[in-house]
């Protein structure tokens, strides 16, 4: 028996993954370990598998993810703080056979944007919403987000978010997934390769909607911010497992091919 | 002859919009303005041309919806009056910083705050030196006519696009209310997809080809290096501005002693007060600016040379005045005439105030 | 039965040593090197390389995009 040596293996015809064609050679700014970096990954592999580089634009919020536009290698548009979803809208109206995202944190969608975020679901404009919930604000230095979980200290809640002083973590998706212009909402995570793969998979789908018409595809992906949290990527993992899946669960909010009061309504609105 | 009409000036602004092949109209209802989205709305153009027309849940919405359209490289315009045209300041501000065209268009009314719904010229300040963050300019069309109106929706896409730059038509409640006769313009149809890609393809985001490097609708700049580029880049698109675009009208000014300068409705009526003046003997005339930036500088200044005086009158407490200042530069005596708060001075009164300010006595 | 063989290879410059495809890795085939990287970052390695399948978990999980991953197609040795 000849043992097989590592070079062996390392070959071409051998290859199982590499890294998308569609993400550009820039290095994240991305803090390490943030979910960030995992997601831009996976829409690029969406976009590269449905072969839609040059059919796709993206639209960058205010937040960690503003330079967005740096990794992944499509046209993007960045939009003022919380504004992406009217950016969408605007473009994807002029543009109806494009394939439109928008990426937005839980600041910028949730906070600042609530209003454009709601209403351009209610309109269900065929576009992919893109939602980043890490419970903090990580670009201005870790202050408490509109997703912040009771209790949770942040820059601006030094000793915990308290309901009196500051309400409730807003669970927007729930909210999202009322509306009638929603196809398909979703909670996902991308801390372990089995949710990577289930996201991806929810992504593709949103994005396979949207050339369907049928309305606004949402992911919510419950994310870390190891450098807001202030604890290593691993631990914030499992943090987010212990503090935030209970009150944010994962899976499937709505899905409207399968929901059929809803299909009818929006194909009924539509008319 | 074209087609002549009887129209409302904002229902003007819809029919142009419809004519001049513009690609998407986003809005959201307020008075003095409303009828402009009305208009739209009922002559739905979507089915006539393909244009997009969409009420937005505010006024913020429907300029970031206008941020994204233009991204695109279309035409693509809003309207709105006075306290809507300050929530769009951030919108419009990104959309100067991204350099994108697009046409903006405010019928004033008075303010602060609530104010009044009756017409108004307050805004000149916010219209001209910014209103949002940062140093940028929007090139500012003041149109004093419905056939103005009509006329400045295409000039106004032309030269956003020429400049890529967003444009205002900054006009008001009267003749945004008022109807008169107007020659519409003739049909052109809007732009092919190929067409975009020839006019705008070298900067839209029209969707990543493989034979380009992808583009980025944006107005960050991290390194203040290429920040302070950018903005000298800005600086000089307005300073081509001030060689190539002011317009203006004179109405006797050869020999006039005393000039009123006067845009938009106030120059309706400080027209009728130079008639007046002159009949008294008082040699007056109207200078009207149709581009408030860029401002006449240069022709004030000429004319200052000859002139005993000058009156801005506006609707304000006095806003356009302060170019006047400036662009007379001290030859000679300017001042101000103004009614606020929806009130709109007639031909005596601006006659009475030229009297007492300028001739004394 | 033969096992399936395989092999990563992480572009220590681009890897930031999050260390989660050490923890996402099921063999133990992967981790933080001794040395730094340019940027001063424990970058991710194959300690256990004859351990590795070639299941992608760990550039799956990875935020950088910095593994790329092999497997032999059929292994011939018994």
């Amino acid at each position: 028996m000849t043992a097989i040596r590592v070079e062996d293996i390392i070959k071409p015809e051998n290859l199982v993954y590499k890294k998308s064609s569609v993400l550009t050679d820039v290095p994240m700014h991305y803090c390490y370990g943030c979910s960030h970096g995992v997601v831009h990954k996976i829409i690029a592999e969406v976009i590269e598998e449905m072969g839609i580089q040059g059919e796709v634009v993206g639209i960058a919020p205010v937040g960690c993810s503003v330079m967005a536009y740096y990794y992944l290698d499509i046209d993007w548009m960045q939009a003022a703080h919380g504004r992406a979803p009217a950016v969408a809208t605007g473009y994807k109206r002029v543009n109806p056979k494009k394939y439109v995202f928008a990426y937005q944190g839980d600041g910028d969608l949730a906070a600042i944007g609530t209003a454009e975020t709601m209403h351009a679901v209610n309109r269900g404009e065929n576009i992919v919403m893109i939602f980043i919930n890490n419970a903090i604000y990580g670009m201005t230095g870790g202050q408490m987000a509109p997703t912040t979980m009771v209790g949770q200290v942040t820059s601006t809640s030094p000793y915990g978010r308290d309901i009196d002083l500051n309400g409730y973590p807003l669970k927007i998706t729930e909210l999202i997934a009322q509306l009638p212009g929603a196809a398909y909402v979703t909670r996902q995570s991308v801390h372990t390769p089995g949710n990577v793969r289930k996201t991806k998979k929810a992504i593709r789908k949103a994005f396979e909607n949207s050339a369907k018409n049928i309305g606004t595809s949402f992911i919510e992906v419950v994310s870390t911010c190891n450098s807001g949290w202030k604890i290593d990527p691993v631990a914030s993992n499992k943090w987010m497992e212990e503090n935030m899946f209970p009150f944010y669960p994962l899976g499937d909010l709505k899905d409207s091919t399968r929901d059929d009061a809803n299909t009818y309504m929006v194909q009924k609105l539509k008319k | 002859m074209g087609d002549i009409r009887l129209m409302k000036g904002n229902e003007v602004i819809a029919e142009a919009a419809i004519r001049c092949g513009c690609d998407a109209y986003f809005g959201y209802p307020i008075t003095p303005q409303s009828e402009v989205m009305e208009t739209l709305m009922a002559r739905a153009p979507w089915e006539e041309t393909g244009m997009v027309v969409l009420q937005a849940e505010s006024e913020v919405a429907s300029i970031n919806m206008v941020f994204g359209g233009a991204s695109a490289g279309k035409k693509v315009m809003t309207s709105s009056s006075s306290p809507g045209i300050s929530l769009m300041a951030e919108g419009i501000s990104y959309i100067a910083g991204a350099e994108l065209p697009a046409l903006i268009v405010n019928v004033q009314r008075g303010g602060p705050g609530l104010g009044t719904i009756q017409p108004s010229q307050a805004d000149y300040f916010q219209a001209t030196k910014g209103g949002g963050h940062g140093d940028y300019h929007l090139l500012v069309l003041a149109p004093n006519s419905v056939q103005e109106m009509n006329d400045f929706v295409d000039l106004g896409f032309e030269l956003a696009f020429k400049y890529l730059n967003p444009v205002m038509i900054l006009t008001d409640g009267v003749i945004g209310q008022m109807m008169e006769k107007v020659e519409l313009s003739d049909f052109k149809p809007r732009l092919t997809d190929d067409e975009v890609e020839q006019r705008s393809g070298h900067w839209a985001a029209t969707g990543k080809k493989s034979t380009r490097k992808q583009h980025i609708i944006t107005s960050l700049e991290m390194i203040s290096e290429r920040q302070e580029k950018f903005n000298q880049k800005l600086q000089a698109k307005y300073a081509r501005m001030r060689e190539e675009e002011v317009r203006y009208e004179e109405i006797s000014c050869d020999d006039a002693e005393y000039i009123i300068v006067a845009y938009g409705v106030s120059s309706r009526i400080s027209q009728k007060a130079v008639v007046l003046l002159r009949e008294k003997g008082i040699k007056a005339g109207l200078f009207r600016p149709i581009t408030l930036f860029p401002f006449p500088n240069k022709r004030i200044n000429e004319l200052a040379g000859h002139a005993k005086g000058f009156l801005s009158v506006e609707m304000s407490a006095g806003q356009m005045v302060e170019d006047v200042l400036l662009s007379v530069n001290g030859q000679t005596k300017v001042e101000h005439f103004g009614r606020m708060g929806g009130m709109i001075a007639t031909p005596i009164e601006v006659v009475t105030a030229l009297e007492s300010k300028l001739i004394g006595g | 039965m033969a096992k399936a063989r395989g092999a990563v290879v992480v572009e220590n410059e681009v890897c930031k040593g999050c260390n989660l495809c050490v923890v996402a890795c099921p063999q133990d085939v992967l981790s933080l090197h001794k040395e730094v990287n340019s940027k001063g970052y424990h970058y991710s390695h194959m300690s256990n390389p004859e351990a590795c399948t070639g299941c992608t978990n760990c550039a799956a999980v990875c935020p950088d995009s910095c593994i790329t991953v092999y497997r032999l197609k059929s292994t011939v040795v018994a």
